[in-house]
């Protein structure tokens, strides 16, 4: 990603920027850390593996919580209501907080949600079962232009990033395939590794989980993963297709500035620590950090990219 | 493989200990109409960081393994399932606790369950990597089948008429749409309401449909809820130990029903014991005492949903996928304490899961002393409780129960109308069951059938895609059979009468 920046960079700018009035002795007590989602998946294996970093360098832990409902937008609905004291955070989640609202009147409009730090990302992952006739992306390429939309990927979720990837790796490669949507990763996994469809819309950390048990034909990374060093990116053979689901932590936004970027500047050092970073890599994650100075610029390019790709998908509404 | 090791390490006093308050506190969380296994679960992963792996998961697995069990209590007293599990235990055990045998069908509940429980650890303990492969084996389509074999439930559950079975359920499947389509994304009977986009809740559902009547009848009739036919003086051990022996056959089967329902990740406890239940009352020469308090009801439900358990986590460590939903969490729980599941685990961290698996089977073991304890203070309490104590104690738990689910207010304002509407249409012999049938098994079956058309119709042949895979066609076969069976036999019956007469 082109927002991939230095940590010290981050911590200089905000250095600059932070007044230390209000936000001198933030956190002074435990931060409620609200998930929009059930325990279990992503959000939350996140969100358990930041909390002790958390604690180590601010000495205040952070409860998470679950608030689980209508794909997150149940929490996010409410985010704006809740207190601004920064003792109330909630993770936030691309490309959900931008297609949900296209979609549908779900409560709240993408720019409703102040999200002060964007720090991983799961790129997509095109995966085929292990012993499937399919060996590379050419093979791929070649078997969906000889029978158009006979093979079938399974995914997770309509409309979801899963099928945002199968969209736009269809349009790139100019190729048509069937996209079958499941209630999650598990039974998205279960259909892949069944033999029930050709082949999957998944992430990295669905590589990472399933081993040798799956092949990966491609990534949605600039370059490749650090824990799978075999799966080549799509950038490399000639796709460009980089990004995936991206999560964040978002804030009330009668939340004062000072908060906001003190929040932020700590998510940045929980980043940057080495056994953090080396869990969330073994965990399938791509690092990312977009704190408050790229942030405008970050949500003006994936609003962008992300409603273009709706339109043409028919999903936003009249 | 040194299996012996693994015991011995598994009986450590620290394992030993976290089984037992595992076992106790999943018990009373199951118990409690509203507060789930995945709940209990969930509160507990946070602290299980801090241990070792295999004390962790044995931890996990026992408040789980007491939780599935712990939801017959409350099927059985209050007629009120505790979890979605116990959905099919309400079914006869609330009508034997009416007649005065609520200890009876406690304790049978908890022999039930242990054995249940056992034989869904051994299959996990012995036979893991090639059970798995079922997970694989059942595509789209066989979810359908299974979602629609669950429906042919509602002919037979036997309770008022058929038609108003069948009208229920239909009403159940109208319910289950409520909400964003899962497959698809279409907005279906949400309105104006943007608290419905959601859907409907299973468990707000549940405790609104079976609890919220039973509330509203305590307050309107002057008798007590439950009598005591004697002094309740002892667990009736006994009898309920000739009752199993004589039902080992359905004990056997149920078990491994819910052994292998508990393998498929679309399914769970509640579609394990409602196709333990119908096959228990098929195969039964008691048929006609389904649903009037016969303990084989209650034997295939509870024996059925704690094989889940062992079940649940074959697909949860062998391939990675969970199982069950608390198994969803319990893979999140090891991914954050490093562990790798997949084909390698059993192999390369044998220690961490054969010490689990010992640790599962004690506290599978455990449960019997302590569920018999506790089933026989919940029995006395809820015989002893005056209604005035006991109609306010229970609502205020079925408000803290919906909320739990989404920590929200909708659930809760879902429960009460649903449960007002319940008692209503209930006035008019429409049970609940049927309704809750269709809610549950209506969301499997539209899954499974559009994902297999879109799969059928990628393929060139949708029709094949349906009935000419071998799983489907059992299942299908099944289907057939239940619906067959009550004709068949009644026409059998008349035959025989014929001849005698």
């Amino acid at each position: 990603m082109a927002f991939r920046i230095r940590t010290t960079f981050i911590a200089a700018a905000i250095a600059l920027a932070a007044p230390l009035a209000f936000s001198a002795g933030y956190p002074e007590k435990t931060v409620n850390y609200i998930i929009p989602f059930g325990p279990g998946g992503e959000s939350d294996i996140s969100a358990r593996l930041q909390e002790p970093v958390y604690k180590k360098l601010t000495g205040q832990g952070l409860a998470i919580q679950y608030k689980a409902g209508a794909g997150g937008a149940a929490g996010w609905s409410q985010l704006n209501s809740m207190a601004g004291d920064g003792y109330t955070v909630m993770g936030t989640n691309l490309p959900h907080i931008v297609l949900q609202p296209l979609e549908k009147d779900v409560g709240y409009k993408t720019d409703d949600i102040t999200t002060v730090f964007w720090f991983h990302y799961t790129p997509d992952a095109l995966l085929v079962p292990a012993d499937s006739p399919i060996k590379s992306l050419k093979d791929f390429i070649d078997a969906a232009k000889k029978a158009p939309g006979t093979i079938t990927l399974s995914g997770s979720g309509t409309n979801s990033s899963n099928h945002l990837a199968q969209r736009q790796f269809d349009k790139l490669a100019g190729i048509k395939t069937t996209y079958v949507p499941f209630g999650g990763t598990g039974p998205s996994n279960t259909a892949l590794l069944g033999n029930q469809v050709s082949g999957s819309w998944g992430y990295t950390s669905v590589q990472m989980q399933l081993g040798a048990q799956v092949r990966c034909l491609g990534v949605s990374m600039e370059q490749r993963h650090p824990k799978l060093p075999n799966c080549p990116t799509f950038k490399e053979q000639g796709f460009n297709l980089v990004g995936g689901a991206y999560r964040g932590v978002g804030v009330p936004k009668s939340t004062p500035a000072d908060v906001q970027t003190k929040l932020a500047d700590t998510l940045a050092r929980v980043n940057a620590d080495p056994e953090f970073i080396r869990k969330m890599e073994e965990g399938g994650f791509a690092m990312l950090n977009v704190g408050p100075a790229q942030m405008g610029a970050f949500m003006a390019e994936v609003k962008a990219r992300y409603e273009a790709l709706a339109k043409e998908m028919g999903i936003v509404k009249k | 493989m040194g299996s012996l090791d693994y015991l011995l390490a598994a009986l450590s006093p620290l394992n030993l200990l976290l089984a037992l308050a595992g076992v106790v506190a999943g018990t009373v969380i199951g118990a409690l109409p509203g507060l789930t296994a995945t709940m209990a679960v969930a509160v507990l992963v946070p602290f299980t960081f801090s241990m070792e792996p295999a004390a962790a998961l044995i931890a996990l697995g026992a408040i789980y393994t007491g939780a599935i069990y712990g939801g017959a209590y409350a099927a059985i007293l209050l007629n009120t399932p505790g979890t979605p599990s116990s959905i099919a235990t309400t079914f006869d055990g609330f009508p034997m606790a009416r007649r005065g045998d609520g200890d009876l069908a406690l304790t049978v509940a908890c022999l039930a369950s242990v054995i249940g429980g056992l034989i869904g650890a051994g299959f996990l303990l012995l036979l893991a990597p090639p059970m798995a492969t079922v997970a694989l084996r059942f595509g789209p389509v066989e979810y359908f089948w299974l979602g629609l074999f669950g429906l042919t439930l509602i002919a037979s559950l036997g309770e008022g008429s058929t038609i108003k079975g069948l009208i229920g359920g239909g009403l159940g499947l109208l319910l289950s749409m409520v909400g964003v389509a899962e497959v698809g994304g279409d907005i279906r009977f949400v309105g104006d309401f943007k608290t419905l986009l959601g859907g409907i809740d299973v468990v707000s559902a549940l405790i609104g449909l079976y609890c919220i009547p039973v509330l509203i009848d305590l307050v309107a009739t002057p008798v007590a809820h439950l009598e005591a036919s004697r002094q309740v003086a002892s667990f009736r051990l006994a009898e309920a130990f000739g009752i199993l022996r004589r039902s080992r056959l359905n004990v056997l089967r149920s078990s491994v029903i819910g052994t292998i329902v508990g393998i498929l990740p679309g399914a769970g406890g509640s579609i394990a014991s409602l196709v333990a239940y119908s096959e228990a009352k098929r195969a039964s020469p008691r048929r006609a005492q389904f649903g009037k308090g016969e303990p084989d009801g209650v034997i295939a439900s509870e024996s059925a949903n704690n094989a889940t358990v062992g079940g649940g986590f074959i697909p949860t460590l062998v391939l990675g996928i969970p199982g069950t939903p608390p198994d969803a969490i319990i893979l999140g729980a090891l991914l954050v304490q490093g562990i790798r599941t997949g084909p390698t685990l059993f192999t390369q961290q044998a220690p961490i899961v054969y010490t689990f698996i010992w640790g599962l089977i004690l506290a599978t073991l455990i449960m019997l002393p302590v569920g018999l304890l506790i089933g026989r203070f919940a029995f006395r309490s809820i015989v002893a409780i005056p209604k005035a104590v006991l109609v306010p104690c229970v609502a205020l738990l079925t408000v803290l129960g919906s909320f739990a689910v989404h920590n929200n207010v909708h659930e809760v304002q879902q429960m009460v109308l649903l449960g007002v509407a319940a008692w209503g249409v209930g006035r008019m012999g429409f049970s609940a069951s049927p309704i809750v049938l269709g809610l549950i098994l209506g969301s499997i079956a539209e899954r499974g059938f559009v994902q297999g058309h879109l799969i059928g119709n990628a393929r060139g042949s949708i029709l094949a895609e349906f009935f000419a895979r071998p799983i489907s066609m059992a299942i299908i076969f099944f289907i057939v059979l239940g619906l067959l069976w009550p004709w068949w036999a009644a026409r059998r019956a008349r035959i025989a009468e014929a001849r005698h007469g």
